[in-house]
Order: C-alpha cells, then sequence, then structure tokens
C-alpha cells in the first residue's frame, strides 16, 4: 500500500487546490469510504479509479456535500469547508459535471450556461448580453455554436461541453467529471480532451473518473485508486504501468484456489453462436461460441461490454450487426421472448430492479417466468407450483424455506436463488448469469458457484459474467477477456491461466499475448 | 387547394421547431374563421372575434395560470371549482352583508391564491402528484360553494352592474368589455414574467427537467409552490370576470372549466409535459374554442353538444401532433 507522498517528485508539487484527509463514510451495513485521502493539484488532471462499489461515487458526493463525511475533513485552498449542497460546493469553486448530462434539454443552450444566473437589467433578463455571454464562455472552450439554438439540437458531446461551460462560469476552481466519456465517440472524446487541456492550462484541478483505462493513460497527470472503500494508492500516471493500475483495482488476493472443474475439457456440441454480432455504441461486433456442457466466463473491467453481450445473446436488445445460431441452425434472438422460446435465461445484474417483485412471495416470484411461457390463459396449476418450488428452494437452499414468505424479507444471496430458482424452472439450456454473486455473503457465494457447476456438469451451457476474477477463474472452461467494448482475447482455462495472466490481458487488451 | 396546402407546408419547415404548435394552431384559427365566413352571412367581421373575447374573458385568465402550472410539468384541477367559490364568496358577501367591492374583490383574490399555495405547498412538500393534489382541491372549493349556499345569488351591487354593462368603443362599431381588457393585462404581464424573468425560465426548466434544475441550482420548490398560487390566483380573478359576466354567484358556475382550460392550453401546442409552451398559443387555443362555440350557434340546427365533438376531435388530433413534435426533436 503506498501512502500519497510516496511518488517521487513530491518537492516540484505546487500547493494542493484540495485536501481531503482520512474521510470515512458509513452507510446502514456498509462502510463505503475509509480513512481515504485525495488531494487535487491546481492545473492537472487527476483520474479516481476504482472497480464498482469502491467508493468513487461517494467520495464525490462527500466532496460536493450530496453526503455529509462521518470522519475526515476536506480544504479547499487552505480553508476547512464542509458544503451543504452541490449549489454550495459549486459556489465554493467545486463544479461537477456528472454522467448524465443534467441540463434542460427543452431550453437554449445560452439558457443553460447562464440559468439562476442570467445577466439582467432592472429586473429583466437581458437577452442580448446572456447571448453574447454564452457564446464568451464556449470560445473558452474553442467551441462555436448557435447559442440561441435549443439545448436538443446539439450532440451530446456538445451538451456535455455546454455542461462544463456552465461549471466553469462560477469561476471553478476544482472541475468534476464523472464518467464524461461513457456515452461519447472517439472524436468526441478528443474534443472533450482538447478542452480538458486548455482549462488544465488556465489552472483548474480537474478530477476525472473513467472506466476507459486508455482515456485515463492519454489524458491524466496523477490517479488516486480506491479499493472496497480504502485509498490503495496515489500515482503519477506515467509511473503506473497499466498492468499494475489493474492489479490495484481489482486487489490481488490470490488465495489457492480449487478449480470446481476438472482439467480443461473440449466441448464439442456448440449450442449458441454468434458471429459479429455487436451493436453500435454498446459493444463492438464479437464471435462466440458457447457448447453444452460449457462454462463461459466473461471478465473484464465495469463497463467494458459485459452485460452488453449478455443483453444481446437474450434478445434484450436488438445486434446492429452479425448473425446468431442456436444448436447449429440460424436463430433471430429479437425478443426475450424468442430467447427464451429457444431456452436461454438471462439472470440480470440488478435483481432489485429487472428481475425481483419484492412485494409477491417466493412462490410467486419463482413460478413467474415459468407462467410466462404458459400465457396467462393456462394457470400452473396451485399442486405443480407447490411441487416444483418446494424442490427448488429445497435444492438451493432458500432460507426460511417458507414459499410463502415474501421476497422483500428475504437476504441478498436468497432473492438471488429466487432468481436463479425461477429460471432454472424453465430448464434452459443457457443460463445467461450476470453478476450473480455481487453483493452476497461468502457462505451463499460459494453455493451458487457450486450449483453453476452442477448445472454445467448436468449438459446446461452457462454464459457468467463477474467483476471477480478468482471466481471467474474457478468456474469457466474458458474465459471471454473484453476490455472498452471489445472482446479482446478468449483464453481456455488450463493450468497456465492464472488471475495476474487475466489482469495482463484486461491491461493490454489482449495485444500482450 | 392543395397547392396553397403544399406551399404552407414548406413555408411551415422553416419556423423552428419550437414555434411550430402556435402557428398550426394559428392557422387553424385563421382556417375556421375563414371556413365561418364564407358558409355564413355576418360572420367575417372584426365584432365575432371580439364577442369570442368578451364571452371568454374568464376562460382566459384561468388558462394563462394554468398555462404556468402545465409548463411545470403539472396539473391544476381544481380551477373550475375556484372560479365558482370566487363567484360565490363575491355574491353572498355583498347581497348578504352588503360588503363593498372593493373589499370583496381582493378577499377573492386572497382566498383563491391562498388554496393555491396550499396546493402547491402540498405537492411540493409531500412530493404528491399534483393531480391528486388538486383533485382534492377541486372537490374541497365545489363543497364550500355549497355551505355558503345551494341556490344561486344574483348580484345586484351597482359597481358590478355598471363593470358588467359598459361597452368599451373601439373604432368603427366595435366594442369590447373591460374584462376583455383586463384579460389581456393579465396576458401580457404573464407573457412578460414567463420570458423576462429569473422566476418564468425556472418554470420552463422544472417542466424541462426537474433533476436537473435542482443540481442546476434552481429554486425549484419555490416556483412549483409559485405556479400553483398563480393559477390560484388566476382562477379567483377569472371567477369575478365570471360574475361580471353572469351576474350572479352559483356553486354550478363553470363546472368542467378546469378541461375547457386545460384544453386551450393544449390545443395552443403547449407540452403537458411540461417545457414547452408559449402563451400566445394559450391565447390562441382559447379563441379556438370560442370560435367553435360561435360556429356551432351560427349552423343554428346543430345541438351545443357538438362543441363537446369538436373539441374532442381537436384535442385527439393535437396531442397526437404534440406526441410527433417531441418524437422528432429528441432524435
Amino acid at each position: 500500500m503506498t501512502k500519497p507522498g510516496d511518488g517521487r517528485g513530491e518537492m516540484a508539487l505546487p500547493a494542493p487546490v484540495l485536501t481531503m484527509r482520512g474521510i470515512g463514510k458509513r452507510f446502514p451495513g456498509v462502510t463505503a469510504l475509509d480513512g481515504v485521502d485525495l488531494r487535487l493539484l491546481p492545473g492537472e488532471v487527476h483520474a479516481l479509479m476504482g472497480e464498482n462499489g469502491a467508493g468513487k461515487s461517494t467520495l464525490i458526493k462527500v466532496l460536493t456535500g450530496v453526503h455529509a463525511a462521518d470522519a475526515g475533513t476536506v480544504e479547499l485552498e487552505g480553508r476547512r469547508v464542509a458544503f451543504a449542497g452541490p449549489l454550495e460546493a459549486q459556489q465554493a469553486g467545486i463544479s461537477t459535471v456528472y454522467q448524465e448530462v443534467n441540463l434542460c434539454a427543452n431550453l437554449s443552450v445560452a439558457e443553460n450556461i447562464l440559468l439562476g444566473r442570467e445577466p439582467r437589467r432592472r429586473g429583466r433578463i437581458d437577452w442580448k448580453r446572456m447571448r453574447a455571454r454564452a457564446t464568451e464562455l464556449l470560445s473558452r472552450l474553442e467551441l462555436s455554436l448557435d447559442v440561441s439554438a435549443p439545448l436538443s439540437s446539439c450532440s451530446l458531446a456538445v451538451q456535455q461541453m455546454v455542461a462544463i461551460a456552465r461549471a466553469i462560469d462560477v469561476d471553478a476552481r476544482v472541475l468534476i467529471l464523472d464518467e464524461p466519456t461513457s456515452s461519447l465517440d472517439a472524436g468526441e472524446v478528443a474534443q472533450l480532451f482538447r478542452v480538458m487541456r486548455r482549462l488544465k492550462d488556465q489552472g483548474i484541478a480537474i478530477l476525472f473518473v473513467s472506466h476507459f483505462l486508455d482515456q485515463v493513460y492519454e489524458i491524466a497527470d496523477r490517479m488516486t485508486i480506491l479499493r472496497n472503500g480504502k485509498l490503495v494508492g496515489e500515482h503519477l500516471t506515467r509511473e503506473l504501468s497499466m498492468v499494475r493500475l489493474v492489479a490495484l483495482m481489482i486487489g490481488q488476493e490470490l488465495a489457492a484456489l480449487e478449480r470446481l472443474h476438472g482439467a480443461h475439457r473440449t466441448f464439442d456440441r456448440p449450442l449458441v453462436e454468434a458471429r459479429g454480432v455487436g451493436r453500435t455504441g454498446a459493444v463492438e461486433p464479437f464471435t462466440l461460441t458457447v457448447h453444452e456442457g460449457e462454462v463461459v466466463g466473461l471478465a473484464g473491467l465495469l463497463g467494458s461490454g459485459r452485460t452488453e453481450i449478455a443483453r444481446l445473446l437474450f434478445g434484450a436488445d436488438h445486434a446492429s450487426t452479425g448473425e446468431m445460431a442456436v444448436g447449429g441452425s440460424p436463430a433471430s434472438l429479437r425478443t426475450p421472448r424468442a430467447a427464451m422460446n429457444h431456452k436461454i435465461a438471462f439472470c440480470s445484474e440488478n435483481r432489485k430492479a429487472d428481475g425481483l417483485i419484492p412485494d409477491l412471495t417466493v412462490r410467486e416470484n419463482i413460478i413467474l417466468a415459468l407462467q410466462a411461457t404458459r400465457g396467462w390463459t393456462r394457470p400452473v396449476p396451485r399442486e405443480q407450483q407447490d411441487e416444483l418450488v418446494g424442490r427448488y428452494i429445497k435444492a438451493l437452499k432458500i432460507s426460511p424455506p417458507n414459499p410463502e414468505q415474501l421476497v422483500r424479507n428475504l437476504s441478498g444471496g436468497n432473492q438471488q436463488k429466487v432468481v436463479l430458482a425461477r429460471w432454472l424452472i424453465l430448464e434452459p439450456r443457457l443460463l445467461i448469469l450476470d453478476e450473480p454473486t455481487r453483493g452476497i455473503d461468502v457462505g451463499a457465494k460459494t453455493e451458487i458457484q457450486r450449483l453453476v457447476a452442477e448445472l454445467s456438469d448436468g449438459g446446461m451451457a452457462v454464459l457468467f459474467i463477474s467483476a471477480e476474477l478468482e471466481e471467474v477463474l474457478r468456474l469457466s472452461h474458458k474465459v471471454e477477456v473484453l476490455r472498452d467494448r471489445r472482446l479482446v482475447a478468449e483464453l481456455p482455462n488450463d493450468e497456465r491461466l492464472t488471475t495476474d495472466v487475466l489482469m495482463e490481458t484486461i491491461a493490454s487488451g489482449g495485444r500482450g499475448r | 387547394m392543395n397547392t396553397a396546402m403544399t406551399t404552407g407546408a414548406l413555408r411551415l419547415r422553416r419556423v423552428p421547431g419550437k414555434y411550430l404548435p402556435v402557428v398550426v394552431t394559428g392557422c387553424l384559427l385563421v382556417a375556421m374563421f375563414a371556413t365561418g365566413g364564407i358558409r355564413y352571412e355576418g360572420f367575417a367581421t372584426g365584432q365575432v372575434i371580439l364577442n369570442v373575447f368578451i364571452d371568454n374573458a374568464f376562460l382566459l385568465v384561468v388558462a394563462v395560470g394554468m398555462t404556468f402550472v402545465i409548463l411545470t410539468g403539472g396539473i391544476d384541477l381544481s380551477v373550475g371549482s375556484v372560479v365558482a367559490l370566487s363567484t360565490m364568496i363575491a355574491a353572498s358577501l355583498m347581497e348578504g352583508p352588503g360588503w363593498p367591492p372593493y373589499l370583496v374583490v381582493p378577499l377573492v383574490l386572497a382566498v383563491g391564491s391562498g388554496l393555491g399555495l396550499v396546493m402547491g405547498y402540498i405537492v411540493h412538500a409531500f412530493d404528491i402528484q399534483p393531480f391528486i393534489v388538486t383533485l382534492a382541491g377541486m372537490f374541497l372549493a365545489r363543497g364550500l360553494c355549497y355551505t355558503i349556499g345551494t341556490d344561486s345569488i344574483p348580484i345586484t351591487d351597482p359597481t358590478f352592474t355598471v363593470f358588467a354593462q359598459t361597452r368599451i368603443d373601439l373604432f368603427a362599431d366595435l366594442w369590447i368589455s373591460p374584462s376583455v381588457l383586463l384579460a389581456v393585462a393579465v396576458v401580457v404581464v404573464a407573457a412578460y414574467v414567463l420570458h423576462y424573468t429569473r422566476f418564468g425560465r425556472t418554470v420552463y426548466a422544472t417542466g424541462g427537467n426537474e433533476q436537473s434544475a435542482l443540481l442546476m441550482g434552481l429554486p425549484v420548490g419555490r416556483t412549483k409552490i409559485a405556479v400553483y398560487t398563480i393559477s390560484g390566483f388566476c382562477s379567483a380573478l377569472g371567477g369575478v370576470l365570471l360574475s361580471f359576466y353572469m351576474l350572479s354567484g352559483y356553486g354550478l358556475h363553470a363546472v368542467g372549466m378546469e378541461l375547457d382550460a386545460i384544453a386551450a392550453v393544449v390545443i395552443g401546442g403547449t407540452l403537458l409535459t411540461g417545457g414547452s409552451g408559449f402563451l400566445l398559443g394559450t391565447v390562441l387555443g382559447v379563441l379556438v374554442l370560442g370560435l367553435i362555440q360561435t360556429i356551432i350557434s351560427f349552423e343554428g340546427t346543430l345541438s351545443s353538444w357538438w362543441t363537446k365533438i369538436f373539441i374532442g376531435m381537436l384535442l385527439f388530433v393535437f396531442i397526437v401532433l404534440q406526441r410527433l413534435f417531441s418524437a422528432r426533436s429528441r432524435r
């Protein structure tokens, strides 16, 4: 673990414009931040790195006053501050541009920049001066556009610039960009980076959050890395290799792992084949074959396209290119219903929003998908329901083993098992599991892992998505490595494959091997 | 006819998107007026238009308040009942204890604004759908009318009767009532507020994206309360104008007027989802509604329910148009 200040060249550093020390934040049941430090220097782009749940957004929310910190101090230019909300932070010179552009698309560009600060003459908005001021602010970003046009007529990238123009109008000294590039194409990213460099030259400190490693390495001067709410290190970008960064982000708890599967096997009966399947803006075309009885792991950082691949295979999104085949014959998986007819099941990442209905009982939740395949005119007989549900409650060790319990009262792990049971009841041939073990306790986790292994031994194909590389490695027969929305490598899971190799592949984008 | 329509369509394409609904309503109004002029003797006179203003001055004022609310993405169902309550309070206080109008009118306006304020506060503070809050306000105000009296109370106050009968002569033989002047003044002030004050722009921002408006540091809560207060004030003022027009207070006045007001605002091109629309559109919307009534009465043989049928059809057309516009602008 590196403490801030370990970096060489310490002598040359100017006084930080913002210093956060020992920040701690607890939410009921979780420690979101634990003793985190962050220093922002004037005129630098500073990347805040970490996997999902590492505490990046909590840290930003503490900084901008959305959350109050439980411990630690924030100093802005040497003075201690604690903001009551984003507005106060903004007035003190800390502006945030969020991932989703928070502007009003129905109003003009000029208004979006100056809303709430409109130049006035005798209480009357001076539209002429307002347009002039907006044009001037945009020209600081080397942008010229018709400021009286409605914002909705601008591209997302331009909207982002408008949000930045709004942010810097308030004499910002710290600009926080939270995932600004996630919906931009390469040209737009380049434009954003030009603007960022320009602002940096003007002495503004920029805190940049992104999941795209290439972009971080292109623009950031220094980075702070968080993992599980703790500070892992503060580094100069040029002194930290990508492999090392990925290792720091994911953590190297390389406990001895028994592989649940025997030696790497070969599979000869392809179940689902995707050839050149891709979706513009979501994931680049990829080719992927899942065989019967095979567990295919998808490894990659958050936002690398893992979920997007799953959604394409399940027909939740439409592929813009490529073709798919199920069991050797071409199939169009354009709707989840079509996928379900081919016996493909999908346990989504967000079990609360997409999967479970908390106010229904365990039985009702489990029976839901089965009922959907039969149509509502042919209800599943109650005895059959009880029999099926009883069987899966026992098999998955759902606790409490009461089918009439409301799902909202179950723990996360047991809720996940209910989602699993719902799909297993359909006896799918391909089961897609998107982060099935996230946020559940260790016991439930190993049970779910064991279950996946059993199912595949029984001939079911499984597409297993997880942010935890160990888990992927432990379960999969082969691992597909994703990086920046591209499938970069397919690695057979043999003795030589370790989490280190996986990390290296992610970091190098498959070029290293 | 065909060529006229295509050139019209060509010209429409050059109009900036946000003005398009207003322009469409304006064209509709002109077309209706022209049709009436061709079909009926004595229709194509300025006084016909002015009569529409005279007969709908109260609706216009109410619709102005409604425009504020709808621009924030809300709705106010209580306006018709507040109008009725205002006529009832005014009539009962002047005819019973004999209060003078200069006391009664401010009191009525205060009651209307107060009701709006309370509803706005509930909408904001408890984050409840405006639909249900103002529905409650609608029942409350209508019920209060009957606690004052179940019968119609005629107004005999000399100030009111003079105001009701005054004709302001314009040029030629044209004339308007004082109510029209008042309504036009309300429109002008409201348009100024919407376009030249921070409050007005916050109304648009709130309707465009409430979450963003909050994050941009705008006083969203205060604005929401204010628009319902304005709507309450406009309803009360509309009630006063209606009592000039009817010279009576009655609990059954203005039944369903909230829906007329909403219809006028929507036909005027304001999006029900908020954030887009103009007061000029609302004025045109009220005129369209009024002109439909006029045409039906000129037709003579049609029952007045045809007014509702036409309004219904127009609304269908306009909400579909709105959907198409917003789908286009999202792209």
